[in-house]
C-alpha cells in the first residue's frame, strides 16, 4: 500500500465545504476508503446524513460522479449503474477502468436497505458496500436502528423509568455479510486509518461484491466532544466492542489485535448515551455487554485459528 | 420487411423488447408480466440481444437498478404488473422527476387485497400523477407499436421522461393475435443509438445526481418537470405520424371510432374497446348513431383534443376499470368530464365502472350501457352518475 504521504498527495473526491458536523465520523471514513482507490470512482449514496449534508442544492462537495436514489436502495442503484458500464463496455461503447462504491448509514444498509444489499451481494455484481456504522438513525434525530447496542439512549429507545435504553444487542450485520459467501468482507475504523486503508484496497482489488463495516462516531447521538470521535472510534476496536477483522474468500483473519483488551465500560463511559447504565440498577447491563463482547471476540480468535 | 405473425401480447413487448435491445433491463417477474421477464431471459441466454440483464430481488430493486442503469447513461428498461408496480412507487416518481427516459410495459392486473390476478387498471391509473407518460393498448399489435413508440418519445430531448406501455392482463397479455412485426433491422434504425447529453459515468464532466433540493429550487425543478409533460403530446403526436408513415399504422392521442356524428359515445381504454366496436357497428345498422372513443393517451392528457371529438354527443358514459375511491367514480371519468366544462353545449357524462378484478365484460354489457345512454340521451336526464356493471349488489 501506499504510504500516508502519498495517500495524502491523492485527489480529495468528497471536497471541502460539506456541511457535515464538526467531528462526524462519515467523512474520515470516506476519505480513507477513497484513498485506496487507484482508479476513478462513481458513487451510489443512501439517504441520510453523509448525502443531505453534502449535496445541498445548487451546491455539491462531491468532485467525482456521485447518485443518490432513495434511502433503501443505494446497492440495487449501483447495481443498475455497475450493469450499464458493463453493457456499455461490452459494446465498446465506454472504455475507462472504475471502481464501484456505495455508501449508507446504519440505517439505509442494517435496516431499510438490507433487502436491496442482500441481493447485490449474490447477484456478485463488482462493487464495494461501505456502511458507516454509527449505531442508530441520526438525521432524522437518534432513532434506534438495528445497529444500536444494548442499553444505548436512543430518541426512540429511550432510556426511562422503566426501561434502561434499547432492548437487545447489535444485529451482527458484518457476519450476515461473511454468510452471503462474497470474495470480501471487513470490519474497519477510521481510528485505525491504515487498517482501513489497507482493508478498501483490497475489496477495491477483488472481483465481484466486497462490504466494508466502519464504526462511525455521531458526537450528536453518541454525546461526546467533537474533538473525540477518533479517540472514541479507537476505544471501540481497544476494547474488541469493534474488532477490525477481515474475511477474504471465506478465511478469517483479526487484523489487529489490543495488546491489552481495555474492558468495554471504558468505551462505554465516554458517551452520554449509556450513561444511566453505570446507575446500580443496571450493572448486569454492563456485565451483559462485558460477556457479549468477550464472547464474540473469542469465537473471532477461534475461527482465525 | 415487416411480417405477420400470430403472439401474446406478452410475446409482441417481449420482441419489440428485443428488437429495441435496451443496454440494460432490470426486472423481476409478476404474474401475468412473467412471459416479459422469460422471453427475455432466453433472448439474453441466446445472445440475441447485448443487454446486460439484471434478475433483481424485487421490484423495488428492479426500479431502483433502472434508475441507476439509466443515470449512467444506458437505455434502460424494466416491466411490471399490479402489485410489482406498487411497491416500486417511491422509485417511480424517482425515475420521472430525474427526467429518465425509461421505457416500462405495464401488463394490467388488479391491486390487492384481496389478491387477484386478473385485469383491472387499478395499479396503473393509480400511478397517473407519478410523472410518466402512460400509452394504453387495444391488442398485441398496439402494445407492440407502442412500446417501439415509447423510446423515441422517452427519449426526445423536449420531453426526457419515461413511459408506461399498458395492455390488459391475460386478456392481452396472454391471447394469442396476429399482427405485423417489423424486422429488427427496421427497429435499430427507428430507434437509433442512444445518447444521452448528461451520464454519470461521464467522468470527465462529473455529475451529482439526486441532490436535496429545498425550499428555493425544489418548486423550479418541478416547474420545469410540468413543462416536460406539457411537451410530451406533442411529441406523442409526432412519433405517432413518423411511425405512421413508416408502418402504415398511424397513431395518435387516442381512436375515435365512429364518433363523427354520434350522439351516444363510450369513452373506454384497451381492450374493452374492442369488444365495444362490434356492437357499435351493429347499432349503427340498427340507426342508432353510436360511437366510440378509445384513449391511447392518458398521461399528458390530452383535454382540448377529447373535447374536441366528443362534444357533438349528447350523451357519454366513461367507462372505468378501476375504482379511485373518490365517490366519484373511476379515475378517467372526472378528467373527461372536466374536459368538457368549457364546451357550450355539454353532453351528460356518466360514469360505469366494470370489470374489476377481471370480472368478464362482453358484448352484451356493452349494448346494454349504450341503451342506458339512448336514454340518457332522449331525456337529457340520468337516474345514476355512477353505475357498477356487473357486480352483485
Amino acid at each position: 500500500m501506499a504510504n500516508l504521504k502519498e495517500l495524502s498527495t491523492r485527489p480529495e473526491a468528497l471536497g471541502c465545504g460539506h456541511r457535515l458536523c464538526a467531528g462526524c465520523g462519515a467523512a474520515p471514513i470516506v476519505r480513507q476508503i477513497l484513498m485506496a482507490s487507484d482508479k476513478p470512482v462513481v458513487i451510489a449514496n443512501a439517504t441520510g446524513c453523509l448525502e443531505v449534508s453534502t449535496t445541498v442544492f445548487p451546491y455539491t462537495a462531491w468532485n467525482v460522479p456521485w447518485m443518490h436514489n432513495a434511502f433503501e436502495n443505494a446497492a440495487a442503484t449501483l447495481s443498475g449503474i455497475e450493469a450499464a458500464y458493463n453493457s456499455l463496455k461490452r459494446q465498446g461503447k465506454y472504455d475507462k477502468e472504475v471502481n464501484f462504491v456505495a455508501f449508507g448509514g446504519d440505517g439505509g444498509t442494517y435496516d431499510i436497505g438490507l433487502q436491496s444489499l442482500s441481493g447485490a451481494m449474490e447477484r456478485g455484481h463488482d462493487m464495494v458496500y461501505v456502511c458507516y456504522d454509527n449505531g442508530a438513525y441520526m438525521n432524522t434525530g437518534i432513532q434506534r436502528s438495528s445497529a444500536t447496542p444494548l442499553g444505548a439512549d436512543t430518541t426512540t429507545s429511550p432510556a426511562g423509568e422503566l426501561v434502561p435504553g434499547k432492548r437487545g444487542g447489535r444485529k451482527d450485520l458484518t457476519e450476515i455479510m461473511v454468510a452471503h459467501g462474497i470474495p470480501y468482507v471487513a470490519q474497519g475504523s477510521p481510528s485505525h486509518w491504515n487498517d482501513l486503508v489497507t482493508k478498501a484496497k483490497k475489496a477495491f482489488d477483488v472481483k465481484g461484491p466486497a462490504f466494508i463495516n466502519a464504526l462511525a462516531s455521531c458526537n450528536r447521538g453518541w454525546r461526546h466532544e467533537p474533538a473525540d470521535t477518533i479517540a472514541i472510534t479507537r476505544l471501540g476496536v481497544e476494547t474488541c466492542f469493534w474488532p477490525l477483522y477481515e474475511v477474504e474468500e471465506g478465511k478469517v483473519k483479526v487484523t489487529y489485535k489490543p495488546r491489552e483488551k481495555k474492558p468495554v465500560v471504558e468505551f462505554l463511559k465516554a458517551q452520554g448515551r449509556f450513561r444511566h447504565l453505570f446507575k446500580p440498577e443496571n450493572k448486569h447491563l454492563l456485565d451483559q455487554i462485558q460477556a457479549e463482547v468477550d464472547k464474540k471476540w473469542e469465537d473471532l480468535l477461534k475461527r482465525e485459528a | 420487411m415487416s411480417s405477420k405473425v400470430a403472439l401474446t401480447g406478452n410475446e409482441a413487448v417481449a420482441c419489440a423488447m428485443r428488437q429495441i435491445d435496451p443496454d440494460v433491463v432490470a426486472a423481476y417477474p409478476i404474474t401475468p408480466q412473467t412471459d416479459i421477464v422469460q422471453y427475455f431471459s432466453q433472448y439474453v441466454a441466446d445472445g440475441r440481444v447485448k443487454t446486460e440483464f439484471v434478475t433483481v430481488e424485487s421490484e423495488h430493486s428492479a426500479m431502483s437498478a433502472t434508475v441507476g442503469a439509466s443515470a449512467a447513461g444506458a437505455r434502460a428498461m424494466t416491466a411490471t404488473s399490479s402489485q410489482g408496480l406498487a411497491l416500486m412507487w417511491e422509485i417511480v416518481y424517482i425515475a420521472s422527476s430525474l427526467r429518465l427516459p425509461i421505457v416500462m410495459p405495464v401488463v394490467n392486473r388488479a391491486l390487492s387485497a384481496p389478491i387477484n390476478i386478473h385485469c383491472d387498471h387499478g395499479d396503473t391509473m393509480g400511478a397517473r400523477d407519478s410523472g410518466w407518460i402512460q400509452l394504453y393498448s387495444e391488442n398485441a399489435q398496439e402494445v407492440y407499436d407502442n412500446t417501439l413508440q415509447a423510446v423515441r418519445i422517452a427519449e426526445h430531448p423536449d420531453v426526457l421522461l419515461p413511459v408506461m406501455v399498458c395492455q390488459d392482463g391475460f386478456i392481452t397479455s396472454h391471447a394469442l393475435e396476429n399482427l405485423v412485426v417489423e424486422d429488427d433491422e427496421f427497429v435499430k434504425r427507428w430507434a437509433g443509438p442512444y445518447k444521452p447529453d448528461r451520464a454519470l459515468l461521464d467522468l470527465d464532466r462529473p455529475m451529482t445526481i439526486g441532490a436535496l433540493d429545498l425550499q428555493d429550487y425544489y418548486f423550479e425543478h418541478k416547474r420545469s418537470q410540468i413543462e416536460a409533460m406539457n411537451n410530451a403530446g406533442r411529441i406523442v403526436k409526432a412519433v405517432g405520424e413518423e411511425f405512421g408513415k413508416k408502418t402504415g399504422r398511424t397513431y395518435g392521442f387516442f381512436e375515435a371510432y365512429r364518433l363523427d356524428d354520434a350522439d351516444i359515445a363510450i369513452v373506454v381504454l384497451n381492450s374493452t374497446a374492442g369488444t365495444a366496436k362490434p356492437v357499435v357497428d351493429a347499432l349503427r345498422a340498427d340507426g342508432i348513431k353510436a360511437g366510440l372513443l378509445k384513449p391511447r393517451m392518458f398521461r399528458p392528457f390530452p383535454a382540448a383534443e377529447l373535447a374536441a371529438v366528443l362534444k357533438g354527443a349528447k350523451a357519454i358514459a366513461v367507462m372505468d376499470r378501476a375504482e379511485g375511491f373518490s365517490a366519484m367514480g373511476g379515475p378517467i371519468f372526472p378528467e373527461i368530464r372536466s374536459a368538457l366544462y368549457d364546451v357550450e353545449k355539454k353532453p351528460v357524462v356518466v360514469n360505469y365502472v366494470y370489470g374489476l378484478g377481471g370480472r368478464n365484460i362482453g358484448t352484451k354489457d356493452i349494448k346494454a350501457v349504450y341503451d342506458e345512454l339512448a336514454q340518457v340521451a332522449k331525456t337529457g336526464q340520468y337516474s345514476r352518475l355512477v353505475t357498477y356493471l356487473g357486480v352483485r349488489e
